[in-house]
């Protein structure tokens, strides 16, 4: 059986599609079986980030209506072994995901795969209810500022009164906070929550800390999800957070503004 | 609400409230009248404070004669000669009970076997134990053990409350009796929702959006520019206006 996995926030534009192809790529490459699936149909995006758009034939929905199999459906990722992506449909809309197509398709996924991560459209309605019902664990991605951090809350809320494991009356699904665009300087100069305002509103366990980077937009413009680029601040971070997700303990970077001093820049470089 | 309170009072010169008030019993084993007074001035003279204007009912459901004879009149002297006023018997024969009501003493139904009276004076386990699974009849009490979240309300329905864990903003707590949060609170509390104004909130931390207890509310604009914000509080109604008490 697969891990299921949701990327998920209420708040739209916080980085869930790039933090699900940045963590089913880092899954894929240190080994694990990975599927990821857009759920956002409608508003299709995963397939631009992973680089696959012009080679989607048959989608997620295709094959909830058994139009098409999930052999068939399926894109194998061009820059990773162990890596498939299952586009959302462009011109479809969300109640054409039904509860038990959905759980149909997870289910055949389920055997093929070690890892399967959903990618949750924003908001909290059919799409993003979908995203996270069959959910094992969640990650909650947010930003540091007011409104996306109650957005999280919210969605917190449903994830542990409306999905199956709660139905089920079975151990919760687990919850992970990431918290991506984190920008030290602001947070120093208080423009910013820091991530101990963010954690003590949120109060569950921190995946990770990405920071604000040039890199991550470079990277979703070519569709090369950021976590290849393993120069980048971002890049390491995405690395971080998914060994922290597979049960290693790996000490949080990206939080401190960095000193001004030389040579803490040249020892930053290299850790 | 304050107007139908006035109104009632402008009417009637008192008004009837159950409460509890605890009432010492004097379980007599046997009645010689001279012993009798001996023993009771020892225990008046140990504990003075005791005795004194406290009601006192005498229990005859441990007399080691149950149909022993009594009277009544000349135990009220002695009683009475030690500053100790009896209200009432307690069980007893139809004679005892007679009797009493002549002296102008209350006779109480006696104790259901197991409501927590002695059987003796010795202890005797053999009948405390089935006493134990009989429950208090203590008011439900619904405990909520993980956080609270912006958009998630729990109604504890003639019940209290209890939260070991945050409580965000855009969370709702109701219920009917006390509300307990000792996690922070951000979000709304509505204790006393039916209209019990004895009602309270209780919390480590109050950064609440809104309090209020049997209808009468504060708005977090209120609570910030108090110095209670951040704090350890209870919150109660007095005098319809809700006033907060550091703890």
């Amino acid at each position: 059986m697969a891990r299921i996995i949701t990327v998920t926030s209420g708040k739209g534009g916080v980085g869930k599609t790039t933090t699900s192809a940045s963590i089913a790529t880092g899954l894929a490459l240190r080994g694990h079986k990975t599927a990821v699936i857009d759920f956002d149909v409608g508003l299709r995006n995963l397939d631009l980030i992973m680089n696959c758009e012009r080679r989607v034939v048959y989608d997620f929905v295709n094959v909830i209506n058994q139009e098409a199999n999930l052999t068939q459906a399926l894109i194998k990722d061009k820059h990773c072994d162990n890596l498939w992506i299952l586009p959302a449909s462009q011109t479809r809309d969300k109640d054409a995901l039904t509860k038990e197509g959905v759980e149909r398709v997870l289910n055949e996924l389920s055997e093929r795969v070690d890892y399967i991560i959903c990618d949750s459209p924003a908001g909290i309605e059919h799409g993003a209810f979908m995203a996270m019902y069959f959910a094992d664990e969640a990650i909650v991605v947010t930003n540091p500022e007011v409104s996306s951090v109650r957005d999280s809350d919210r969605i917190l809320g449903i994830l542990q009164s409306k999905s199956r494991r709660s139905e089920l009356e079975q151990e919760p699904i687990k919850e992970h906070l990431l918290l991506t665009r984190y920008n030290p300087e602001r947070v120093a100069k208080g423009e910013m929550l820091g991530v101990q305002d963010v954690q003590e509103i949120l109060s569950i366990e921190l995946l990770g800390v990405i920071p604000e980077s040039k890199a991550v937009l470079t990277a979703s413009n070519q569709g090369i999800p950021v976590i290849h680029d393993d120069k980048s601040d971002a890049g390491q971070a995405y690395a971080d957070a998914v060994a922290r997700l597979l049960g290693e303990t790996v000490e949080q970077r990206f939080i401190e503004a960095p000193k001004k001093g030389f040579l803490k820049r040249m020892f930053r470089g290299n850790t | 609400m304050t107007q139908a309170q006035n109104s009632a009072s402008d009417q009637s010169t008192f008004r009837v409230r159950a409460t509890f008030a605890p009432l010492t019993h004097l379980e007599l084993t046997n009645f010689e009248p001279g012993r009798f007074e001996r023993e009771l001035e020892e225990k008046a003279q140990q504990a003075p404070m005791f005795f004194r204007e406290s009601p006192l009912v005498l229990s005859l459901e441990r007399l080691a004669d149950p149909d022993l004879e009594i009277d009544f009149a000349q135990l009220l002297d002695i009683c009475q000669r030690q500053g100790i006023k009896p209200i009432a018997i307690r069980g007893g024969n139809l004679v005892h009970q007679t009797a009493a009501r002549g002296v102008g003493l209350l006779v109480l139904p006696a104790n259901k076997p197991h409501s927590g009276a002695e059987p003796a004076l010795e202890p005797a386990p053999k009948v405390e134990a089935p006493a134990a699974p009989e429950p208090a009849p203590a008011r439900l009490t619904k405990l909520i053990d993980h956080p609270v979240r912006s958009g998630q309300q729990i109604y504890a329905a003639g019940a209290d409350l209890i939260v070991t864990a945050p409580v965000s903003a855009g969370a709702e707590l109701l219920a009917d009796g006390h509300i307990h949060v000792y996690g922070p609170l951000r979000g709304r509390a509505l204790a006393g929702v039916l209209g019990n104004t004895e009602a309270r909130i209780f919390c480590r931390s109050l950064e609440a959006e809104l309090v209020s207890i049997a209808g009468q509310y504060k708005i977090s604009e209120d609570l910030q520019n108090g110095s209670e914000w951040r704090k350890s509080v209870q919150i109660m109604l007095r005098e319809d206006r809700l006033v907060l008490e550091p703890i």
